[in-house]
């Protein structure tokens, strides 16, 4: 059970002079339960990626296989195979547009003909998912905050009970503290129901505390597909790129240039902050 | 020499219902007084929702205050007569990069304001030329907006605000939909105008690490001034800025968790260099990494 | 994708027309319409037909992307041809069936269709030439003296200009939100009338919302650029008249009385 991409490749505009590749021969495999980072900046192919993994653009070149089965084919359903990969766009709150916030996020679960209970059932448990409570369910959506407008439009594809997770820059435009609860939010999600979570960002310090496995995308191509530590390892090469590791990982090879014996693997501050401890504990006791 | 003056700034808006009645009134500037000193780097920090936007749009004479006064270079924001004076000294730059762009060729956007203020065509061409040639986007002159990316467009807005010739631009989360490379790109653009072009910035925003350069910092929150001072001593506020939803460079905080655990680090840490040195590990004596 | 759709259909390239002023460029083609319908024989036609070819020539816009335009028509220049063909009575040429064509219905047709595609080059040509922005700037020009009669020709020209810069934004926008709710199960295609129509709720109550949204915001970043209507506007590319565009209603106006002449009075 698993997503597979076998050599796929996408250029838009084929065979005219505005000709762009791009993605460019990726070949991955995406099984059940992994909790994925997919990074790269505008325009590193990341939003091409996804819109593949349900079927929306078909590759120019190459299979996608979802369980076994090539979703290209002729009589392959695709329309379950968007109730199985639920993809949420980047600023989902702009499509939102029924008079409340119930009935919009019934509209996934209607839309794949179930019957008023089960669609009812379905979005009451996904509006509980995301932590919105009661009394939100009969305002309308364009009266909620930023974030809470989000996490109903989060809600709104859970309710069709995807398998996989997939969530384009769901941060995007969120200040600091409605970034951490959307993210402690589908880490929590993920962790109750076991779903894969596909986590696209261009932010390394937002993923890199909740994912246990980070893909690097750049010019089309999945150059870097590793845990967060290895990565990371790699920052020189990601900073060439213009992405960057976490600010802690610099910090901590500061420290041991200087002198300080501190493990570079480090992804984030609470492991940061145990290794300089211990490091300068030992280096006390050793006076 | 104050450039913008604000005293006891009260901003109230009235929300109706759907029949139109009044539902009752929300303060989001609440009482605020503030100076911002001619060719001063000053940041405005605060999360969604905290006032800040609304006091921005004050300065621009967008909005008017409900209470208070607010000068901008001497001038009442509350007098029509100073509206196009205001507006022509105190440019704005906002958050959407695509919602402010009106040419549809880069030049003739960035002529727009110069156009307004009845600029002689030959100096429109001379501003035109300039403004672009200070953010670094003189040859995308003969582009069509739509192709450029997030980061490009913002400096195409402000270089349309410097072809007016303002004292003062106030940049209302200019990089909240920009990705990292397009918000450095409109720091560094922001940063050399008010280094080589001394003009003030009033930098609007939410990301923590693009305040460090700042002469002053005002933390907003609930419409009132939270916090005023430098970057340093804002983050050497931790717990402070936590509670008002805020976050903190990661060296910051990390130098922030080692002194609770009981390290002897100063507060208010800005560079990892600065937390190696006060680790007790200074530069001076570089050694090879070892195995 | 709906993103392939360009508007204005501007060919870029530096040439004499190009670089002509719009205003020349509205007149000229309003002249050339009026030239189609004063003709009146073949000679006419020749003339009308050179008269194209030497701009087409002149403009350095391939003939290819010109022609491209004649796709849209074709169904119209059937009917036309058609109803004129079998429809006009006279002297009988052949006839077959129940039809039958006449010399003045054949003589007909042919002339309705040589106008229908001259037409449309003529137009198409202006708009290859001139970008939407210099055009609309012509017409604001063109129609300045209305502004006595308190028609808003600034502010038209003003809206006219910002849709359609906004109009590629709003596309891919469409694009996106389309997606968004097919990615929860929406379906655009299939089904009646009715059910296709209800069908586009979801796409277009997002759509408003977001164009009321940027019409709102770009309000008040016109504002904050002291934009206050016309009056106080100086322009950065104001339309002044060169040598060229003098010479160029010059050879407007000789081709308008050689059509005259030709098309009308020297009988062929």
């Amino acid at each position: 059970m698993s997503i597979i991409l076998d050599h796929v490749s996408h250029v838009y505009e084929q065979g005219t002079a505005m000709e762009y590749a791009a993605l460019k021969d990726i070949s991955l495999v995406l099984p059940d339960g992994q909790f994925i980072g997919l990074i790269g900046h505008t325009g590193s192919g990341k939003s091409t990626l996804v819109q593949h993994l349900n079927g929306l653009l078909a590759p120019t070149g190459g299979n996608i296989y979802y369980n076994g089965a090539d979703i290209h084919e002729k009589d392959y359903n695709k329309k379950e195979l968007r109730s199985k990969v639920g993809l949420v766009f980047q600023y989902p709150e702009h499509q939102l547009f029924e008079i409340d916030v119930f009935s919009d996020v019934c509209f996934g679960p209607k839309n794949l003909g179930l019957d008023k209970k089960e669609t009812e059932l379905r979005a009451y448990a996904a509006l509980k998912q995301v932590g919105l409570g009661d009394e939100y369910f009969y305002q309308s959506p364009f009266d909620l905050s930023g974030g809470q407008k989000r996490r109903v439009a989060i809600a709104g594809v859970l309710a069709m009970k995807p398998e996989v997770l997939i969530l384009d820059e769901p941060t995007a435009g969120l200040d600091p503290k409605g970034r951490d609860e959307i993210l402690d939010q589908i880490a929590r999600l993920r962790e109750e129901t076991g779903i894969t979570v596909i986590l696209v960002s261009h932010s390394m310090e937002d993923v890199a505390k909740y994912v246990d496995r980070i893909i690097v995308m750049n010019r089309g191509q999945a150059i870097f597909d590793d845990v967060p530590r290895e990565v990371f390892r790699h920052y020189k090469e990601l900073e060439a790129i213009g992405l960057a590791a976490p600010q802690v990982t610099y910090i901590v090879r500061e420290l041991r240039e200087r002198g300080l014996p501190v493990d570079t693997d480090i992804t984030t501050i609470e492991e940061a902050k145990r290794a300089i401890l211990k490091a300068v504990g030992d280096r006390e006791a050793g006076k | 020499m104050d450039i913008i003056k604000a005293r006891d700034l009260v901003f109230e808006y009235i929300r109706r219902d759907e029949e139109g009645n009044v539902d009752g009134i929300t303060r989001a500037v609440d009482q605020v007084s503030l100076d911002v000193k001619q060719g001063d780097f000053v940041a405005i920090l605060g999360h969604n929702g905290s006032g800040k936007s609304t006091l921005a749009k004050h300065i621009n004479a967008i909005l008017y205050p409900t209470e208070g006064t607010l000068l901008v270079d001497g001038k009442d924001t509350s007098k029509e007569e100073n509206l196009w004076a205001i507006r022509q000294e105190a440019g704005m730059v906002f958050q959407n990069p695509d919602n402010q762009i009106i040419g549809q060729v880069v030049e003739e956007d960035v002529g727009f304001g110069p156009e307004n203020l009845g600029v002689p065509t030959e100096e429109i061409w001379q501003r035109v030329e300039e403004s672009l040639k200070a953010v670094g986007m003189y040859e995308f002159r003969k582009h069509s907006p739509n192709k450029l990316s997030g980061g490009q467009k913002q400096r195409v807005s402000i270089a349309g605000v410097i072809a007016m010739h303002p004292k003062c631009i106030i940049l209302d989360e200019p990089t909240a939909m920009l990705d990292p490379n397009g918000r450095r790109e409109v720091i560094r653009a922001a940063r050399a105008l008010n280094h080589v072009e001394e003009i003030t910035i009033i930098l609007i925003t939410h990301y923590m690490e693009e305040i460090i350069h700042a002469n002053k910092v005002f933390v907003m929150d609930k419409g009132k001034i939270a916090m005023e001072g430098t970057p340093r001593e804002i983050f050497s506020r931790v717990e402070e800025l936590k509670a008002l939803r805020l976050d903190v460079p990661q060296v910051t905080l990390l130098a922030h968790e080692l002194r609770k655990s009981g390290l002897a680090i100063p507060e208010g840490i800005l560079t990892r260099e600065e937390l190696a040195d006060a680790l007790g590990f200074p530069r001076q004596m570089p050694r090879r990494e070892g195995n | 994708m709906l993103r392939d759709i360009t508007l204005g259909q501007y060919y870029q390239t530096d040439s004499v027309i190009h670089r002509l002023d719009p205003r020349v460029k509205l007149v000229a083609t309003v002249c050339y319409i009026i030239s189609l319908f004063i003709v009146d024989n073949l000679l006419g036609y020749l003339v009308a037909g050179l008269f194209l070819v030497l701009v087409v020539k002149l403009s350095k816009v391939p003939p290819k992307f010109i022609m491209r335009g004649m796709k849209s028509i074709l169904f119209l220049l059937v009917i036309a041809v058609g109803f004129n063909l079998f429809l006009t009575p006279g002297e009988t040429l052949v006839s077959f069936w129940k039809l039958r064509i006449t010399k003045e219905g054949a003589r007909l047709a042919g002339f309705m269709a040589i106008r229908l595609v001259f037409l449309l080059m003529g137009s198409s040509l202006m708009t290859l030439t001139t970008t939407p922005n210099n055009l609309t700037d012509g017409m604001e020009r063109l129609m300045g003296p209305l502004k006595k009669l308190k028609v808003p020709v600034h502010e038209i020209a003003m809206m006219m200009s910002i849709a359609l810069r906004f109009i590629p934004i709003l596309l891919e926008e469409t694009d996106k939100i389309m997606k968004a709710q097919i990615a929860r199960g929406a379906d655009f295609e299939s089904g009646n009338l009715i059910k296709k129509a209800k069908s586009l709720v979801p796409l277009l109550v997002p759509l408003f919302i977001s164009a009321f949204r940027r019409a709102n915001d770009l309000a008040m970043a016109m504002e904050a650029r002291c934009y206050r209507g016309d009056g106080h506007r100086t322009k950065m590319k104001p339309l002044i008249y060169q040598k060229r565009d003098v010479l160029a209603y010059g050879t407007v106006a000789c081709y308008l009385a050689l059509c005259v002449f030709f098309g009308r009075y020297f009988l062929l």
